[in-house]
């Protein structure tokens, strides 16, 4: 079985993002940059796979700047075999992401794609469904666990409320979420293992997708700062401070 | 050898994430139960740590000694158990075998202390024999094909959970001074080493010491390191040289880590209605740590340089050891100051840091130690004859 892993390079989740002064978008000078947590999750998954014998080749693939290949050299370091750049600067919108993706997938062949719920940058929750719906796969989002095996694969998925159990059809994608493991540190040794690994390169003209984004963006703008709180000394307090002075019950 | 900056770049944040988010958030626990989690220390073998300096053909990663600093430096922002931890195995638990071993002792011993299978302890410190180390009183007498040891090691960093030890102990006694020690290889599992109990110290809780006691101990001949006789002292004193710079590095971490805790708190804390930050007096103990962490670290990114350019660095990593650790101290001290009364609670890291750094000062060779050996190169090579 094969597994494709799409990752993305996002600012690190420690950073505390600045709006940039003319609105347009948030800050990217100076800022560490970092795999997307989620992707994190889902390379983890990969590996797994592959040490559990389930699993013969992990390749990961990114799009984006050529500072992507930090991001997949990290993917390469956790234990993917080999890697796939397809070269791209400036913004890119799910669709077109989900396009060329698609385009890797009609390359590579691949049973299972694996990739986070969502990208920590945008939270736009959309590549891995657009994915799906674009190669026709069976697709099961928000995975908390993964059991695959003989052509088919049964997922845990978190859903409001609970969890929901389903098996799929394979080929199918895959988008992860935060409880499905812990991710592995990339130890020093497979870090210098990792230079020698190989990374494609492609353009998305390769993949015939035309990257045009469609939507503008008007305005980014820092969420409201939060006020003080007040502590309160009983229960009957409480609910008079939320009748009287907050007006919600 | 040397690694492509990418690569290290992202080692360094493997090991900065690592800190944050492993290492950090256990330190109370560490400090509070005077033990690492065996799960820490699990990961800190899996991440490559105990292999640092290891040359690469015995398992290990073989980093020059840039590369080395810099890892220190990273691991040295939680608090420095956690780098003792694996730093015997880095640095003088290693070093006497991986510079003056013969190739079947490397062979056997080098790549368990790159995994971090073994623990590599050094034990040359003995209850009379301090700085003035040369005065040792171990013995290892000859006994047909092997040697008896006795005698007793003392303030033995990682002892109780050592596998190896190199012991230095006098092969002739008829000669006092240094030239006649050798340096052996001795097991923790051989009959007739006993550890004394675990000391209970100022600071760096979790980096367990105690004395070692050697009792008609029986080692092969093949225990002694290179073979030869009379070099123990030369094999120690070489060990300690590479074990310097190591040590200078991780006192500019841990400084750094003090002078980040200090502006957080600084930043966050208000007095007279604005926060701290924005007296000038506590300004200025921030510019003084922040200028003396910068000055260390120079010296010692360019001590290690030139280490890893071949040139002798004795006196550079005495140098370097000395202003590290003494501005360690006075960045601790700052630190505390900055943070007022809660600078003396354990609840804040500074209060534990500032214990933990005071040994810095006192092993592997105290300030003063650092300054004769500093002042005698100087007169060295003024062509005088010193003391």
């Amino acid at each position: 079985m094969k597994v494709l892993v799409p990752v993305k390079r996002v600012i690190d989740y420690n950073v505390k993002v600045r709006v940039k002064a003319d609105r347009t978008g948030v800050d990217l000078a100076n800022v560490k940059m970092s795999m997307n947590p989620f992707d994190e999750i889902a390379v983890e998954e990969a590996v797994r796979m592959k040490e559990a014998g389930a699993a013969d080749e992990a390749v990961a693939v990114s799009l984006g700047p050529q500072q992507s290949q930090e991001t997949l050299r990290t993917a390469l370091a956790m234990g993917a075999d080999r890697a796939i750049h397809v070269v791209h600067d400036g913004e890119l919108e799910p669709l077109a992401v989900a396009k060329m993706l698609a385009g890797v997938v009609g390359e590579e062949a691949p049973d299972l794609v694996i990739l986070g719920k969502q990208a920590i940058d945008d939270d736009a929750n959309q590549t891995g469904q657009m994915l799906s719906g674009l190669l026709g796969w069976s697709q099961g989002t928000f995975v908390s666990k993964v059991d695959a095996s003989d052509g088919a694969v049964r997922v845990v998925r978190e859903v409001d409320g609970g969890l929901e159990t389903v098996a799929l059809r394979m080929p199918a994608v895959l988008t992860v979420d935060l409880r499905l493991n812990e991710p592995r540190y990339a130890s020093l040794p497979n870090i210098m293992k990792a230079r020698k690994k190989e990374i494609a390169r492609k353009t998305p003209a390769d993949l015939g997708v035309d990257t045009t984004p469609r939507l503008n963006t008007l305005r980014v703008e820092e969420p409201p700062k939060r006020q003080g709180g007040l502590k309160v000394g009983s229960v009957a307090e409480l609910v008079d401070k939320l009748h009287n002075d907050a007006g919600v019950i | 050898m040397p690694l492509d900056r990418a690569t290290l770049d992202r080692f360094l944040e493997t090991v900065d994430s690592f800190v944050a988010e492993r290492l950090i958030p256990a330190e109370a626990e560490v400090d509070a139960t005077d033990r690492i989690p065996d799960g820490l220390v699990e990961e800190m073998k899996r991440l490559g740590l105990f292999g640092l300096t290891v040359p690469e053909d015995y398992g290990g990663l073989g980093l020059a000694p840039p590369e080395e600093m810099e890892v220190a430096w990273a691991v040295s922002h939680a608090a420095p158990a956690f780098r003792s931890a694996f730093g015997t195995n880095v640095t003088i638990g290693s070093q006497g075998i991986a510079i003056d071993g013969t190739e079947e002792q490397k062979r056997r011993y080098l790549p368990k202390m790159a995994s971090g299978e073994i623990v590599a302890s050094f034990a040359l410190t003995e209850p009379g024999a301090g700085s003035d180390a040369a005065s040792l009183t171990t013995r290892a007498d000859r006994d047909g094909n092997g040697y008896v040891l006795n005698g007793v090691k003392r303030f033995i960093t990682n002892a109780p959970v050592a596998g190896v030890f190199t012991v230095m102990a006098r092969t002739n006694r008829e000669e006092r001074g240094a030239r006649g020690i050798s340096a052996f290889i001795v097991e923790a599992g051989a009959p007739g080493v006993r550890l004394g109990g675990p000391e209970n110290k100022m600071g760096q809780k979790g980096a367990p010491i105690c004395d070692v006691i050697f009792e008609d101990c029986r080692v092969p001949g093949d225990a002694l390191i290179g073979g030869v006789e009379g070099r123990g002292f030369k094999t120690a004193m070489k060990a300690l040289d590479r074990g310097r710079l190591h040590l200078a590095a991780t006192c500019c971490g841990l400084a750094d880590r003090l002078i980040r805790e200090s502006v957080d708190f600084a930043l966050g804390r208000e007095q007279f209605g604005r926060p701290v930050a924005e007296f000038q007096l506590v300004q200025a103990m921030l510019a003084d740590s922040r200028t003396e962490h910068d000055v260390a670290w120079a010296l010692v990114r360019d001590a290690a340089r030139r280490a890893g350019e071949g040139e002798p660095i004795a006196r550079l990593g005495a140098e370097a050891k000395y202003y590290a650790s003494e501005m360690v101290g006075r960045v601790a001290d700052r630190a505390v100051q900055i943070h007022g009364g809660s600078g003396y609670i354990d609840d804040y890291a500074v209060a534990r840091l500032y214990r933990d750094v005071r040994i810095y000062r006192l092993y592997e060779g105290t300030s003063q130690i650092q300054q004769l050996v500093i002042a005698r190169d100087m007169l060295k090579e003024a062509g005088g004859s010193p003391p």
